[in-house]
């Protein structure tokens, strides 16, 4: 029976860089939804917000 | 590791929005209501939207006015926060902050970056305020904040000094080239309520964005980080 183990090998984890820029990066496309995507719906949504902000809007 | 980023970014994220939501409430979403009666007062053109918007354009949905605008706020402030607290634990994964201090000057970066630099050219305006087309402004802010996060890197994490001055060269050049302003400046909510809203927004997103850096380093520290 396969048990996972509390330690897995380093091998297994996602190498440390990979995981900053990804979390970089999936946190600037989040940010381009909520502040500059142009869909109507998300734009009213997020209306306030962006006024509050300073990201560009209308 | 990643997983644990998103978590703890997570946690940061909306703890740090929940503040900045409420401080909006009392101070920030009052000035953009009044802002938005003087646009319906001055029955605005059909590019502006209002909450009477439906009157001269029923395509797009949006929240009406009340809870459902107040959620939809909150909502868009929380995933926002995740946003700024995913980017700075990416920048804590290679450079893992010593202490609550340290998440401060981060949060302060941060605030310099998405805040305080873009709004140097294209401050914070209310509904009903004139500006160039919108795509041109976002990709100026989007250029601005970009070439600022590049410029404090080379400034402060790392030592040398040609490297430096490229930074602060980074920095500059978005506001020696200008940003996108309209041909006529003008605007329907008085002065005052402008400045208003410009103290208004520069005080509680910098409120936030301390809480934030500092509230970040905690999550990322503390929170139990397996593979």
């Amino acid at each position: 029976m396969f048990v996972l183990s509390p330690s897995q090998p380093e091998t297994l984890a996602t190498p440390r860089p990979v995981a900053a820029l990804s979390a970089i990066l999936l946190g600037f496309t989040l940010l381009l939804v909520v502040g500059f995507a142009p869909l109507a719906e998300i734009h009213n949504a997020t209306h306030d917000t962006r006024h509050a902000t300073g990201f560009p809007c209308h | 590791m990643f997983k644990h980023m998103v978590f703890s970014s997570a946690l940061a994220g909306i703890a740090a929005a929940l503040l900045l939501s409420v401080l909006q409430m009392f101070w920030v979403t009052p000035l953009i209501l009044q802002a938005e009666m003087y646009e319906v007062a001055a029955e605005a053109d059909a590019h502006a939207h209002t909450a009477d918007d439906h009157t001269h354009n029923a395509v797009a949905w949006q929240p009406e006015d009340g809870w459902q605008r107040t959620v939809s706020t909150i909502s868009s402030n929380a995933l926002m926060a995740i946003a700024f607290a995913l980017m700075l634990t990416g920048a804590y994964a290679l450079r893992k902050p010593s202490g609550i201090l340290q998440g401060l000057a981060w949060g302060l970066a941060g605030y310099t970056v998405f805040f305080a630099a873009p709004s140097l050219g294209l401050p914070p305006d209310l509904p009903g305020t004139s500006t160039a087309a919108v795509l041109s402004r976002q990709g100026w802010w989007l250029a601005t904040a970009l070439a600022t996060a590049f410029g404090l890197g080379l400034l402060l994490l790392q030592g040398r000094w040609s490297l430096r001055l490229l930074g602060a060269l980074a920095m500059i050049t978005p506001h020696l080239l200008g940003a996108p302003q309209p041909e006529i400046v003008t605007s329907l909510a008085p002065e005052a309520l402008q400045t208003q809203f410009r103290w208004a927004s520069t005080l509680t997103n910098g409120a936030f964005w301390t809480v934030l850096g500092m509230l970040s380093t905690i999550t990322f520290n503390r929170t139990p980080n397996q593979p």
